[in-house]
């Protein structure tokens, strides 16, 4: 086999992209650990986590300008570095999103989350949807990623039933509407990092076809 | 506009093809690359276009090559041919003369004896190579005296002063160092808007740098031929793909 050194750079890439989608996955766990036990000890550690992701960005930033450096990439080879590029902020991103949810989370009670399954619901989604877009990825699986892209309307679906509940927690507490806004923000939040999947998995279907998908669309 | 255009081409040396059933055709004022493993028949079908292959005993081809139309295995008189297509070699082969002299040769050649004429189409060879202004003071000392970078572009320049409409380049590169190297890139395509370059070249990066249309060979077939920037960035054929990303060749 030719390029040995190439392909071992180009599975290091893989490898950092799985730690930091694994990354990701951790601050969205604790982000939602956060809302519904009201465990505010979480707060520092969601902090550490967004660090953590945001090292990993420039980490794989500059193992993919090396690439593109010493590898003088073409084809398929400079659409996974370039794919990987545009992946990271996104990924950069959902860790972003997972700490502001934490940050609400330290006004909100549990009392006020008891209820509210369907945010739950949307956090065990977006990881999901986080988990195969990576996987996708390293896989080279253009069907995961396409399966990613639909599966997004399951937590838009989700955002609008958060929605609604919120609206019936609303007329049962007079008066404490400042919680639910909070909460509306979580969950919107929670429907980005969905986006962002998405975006992830468009890049991953653009690496393996080399088409990218219409703006329109 | 299309410059040359190869019809069920085939070149046998002996019994042994090294061209097979090539159909391409060359687009006038643009810069076309062959590329491919060695052997793969890129530089025979560069020969092939100014009639180089004649001379190999044993060669024998089939099929239609035509400039502007006009088939160049038939009745054209091959001086003429060589004073269209002009050439230029891997290493540089300045002859064991001037620097004057190796640009006058040609245009000599062909029957121009009047000094100031020739005077003029030494400068302007000199010039259009971008040399000039690094030969002007020693135009009469040896040629063999000048760099590598140096004699390669006085060989352009040579080839340059028959005024040809199309220049075969065969690696002309790959004998000099990196800055040198970029000045014949450069070169190359300043020289697209009056000549028509066909380029066989090793290194893809230039390939993918300078050229308009790119063909990839592989054992005397052209496996894909298409715009440089479509064939570098989504290939066609998964041989093509193999041989640029370098997991064969």
């Amino acid at each position: 086999m030719m390029r040995n050194r190439f392909d071992e750079q180009l599975e290091l890439l893989n490898q950092e992209l799985i730690k930091m989608g694994a990354l990701c996955e951790e601050a969205i766990g604790a982000s939602v650990k956060a809302l519904l036990d009201g465990d505010k000890t979480l707060a520092e550690k969601a902090l550490a986590i967004d660090r953590e992701i945001d090292q990993k960005e420039r980490d794989v930033e500059t193992l993919c300008m090396r690439l593109l450096m010493q590898q003088q990439p073409v084809a398929r080879d400079l659409r996974q570095i370039s794919s990987a590029l545009k992946m990271i902020s996104d990924m950069e991103r959902i860790g972003d999103q997972a700490a502001d949810i934490t940050e609400i989370a330290q006004f909100i009670g549990p009392d006020e989350t008891k209820d509210l399954t369907n945010i739950n619901r949307m956090a065990k989604e977006t990881i999901k949807m986080v988990t195969d877009a990576i996987d996708s990825f390293v896989k080279k699986d253009l069907d995961l990623a396409r399966y990613v892209v639909e599966y997004d309307d399951v937590v838009d679906d989700l955002f609008d039933q958060v929605k609604a509940d919120l609206v019936q927690l609303i007329k049962r507490h007079h008066g404490d509407g400042g919680a639910c806004l909070d909460l509306l923000m979580a969950a919107k939040y929670f429907e980005r990092i969905g986006d962002h999947a998405v975006n992830i998995a468009e890049w991953v279907e653009y690496s393996i076809t080399g088409v990218q998908k219409d703006v329109i669309d | 506009m299309n410059k040359f255009t190869m019809d069920d081409l085939n070149l046998y040396y002996g019994n042994f093809q090294a061209l097979k059933n090539v159909n391409l055709t060359v687009k006038k004022n643009q810069i076309t690359a062959f590329i491919g493993p060695s052997g793969c028949g890129k530089s025979t079908l560069l020969k092939t276009l100014n009639r180089m292959n004649d001379l190999i005993e044993g060669c024998r081809i089939t099929g239609k090559v035509l400039l502007d139309q006009e088939e160049i295995y038939g009745n054209m008189d091959i001086n003429h041919l060589r004073k269209r297509v002009g050439m230029v070699f891997q290493k540089p082969n300045p002859f064991p003369m001037s620097v004057y002299d190796n640009i006058a040769y040609g245009p000599r050649t062909h029957g121009t004896k009047n000094k100031g004429r020739l005077d003029d189409i030494v400068e302007k060879a000199l010039r259009d190579a971008a040399i000039w202004e690094e030969v002007k003071d020693r135009l009469k000392k040896s040629a063999l005296g000048l760099s590598g970078g140096q004699q390669q572009r006085v060989c352009i320049a040579r080839a340059l002063a028959i005024e040809p409409e199309v220049l075969l380049m065969d690696e002309p590169t790959s004998a000099l160092d990196p800055i040198s190297t970029l000045k014949i890139e450069d070169l190359v395509t300043k020289l697209k808007k009056e000549y028509t370059i066909v380029i066989v070249t090793h290194n893809m990066q230039q390939a993918a740098r300078i050229s308009d249309s790119t063909a990839f060979f592989l054992l005397g077939e052209v496996i894909e031929y298409q715009g440089t920037e479509a064939l570098f960035s989504l290939p066609k054929d998964k041989r093509t793909e193999d041989y640029i990303t370098g997991r064969f060749g």
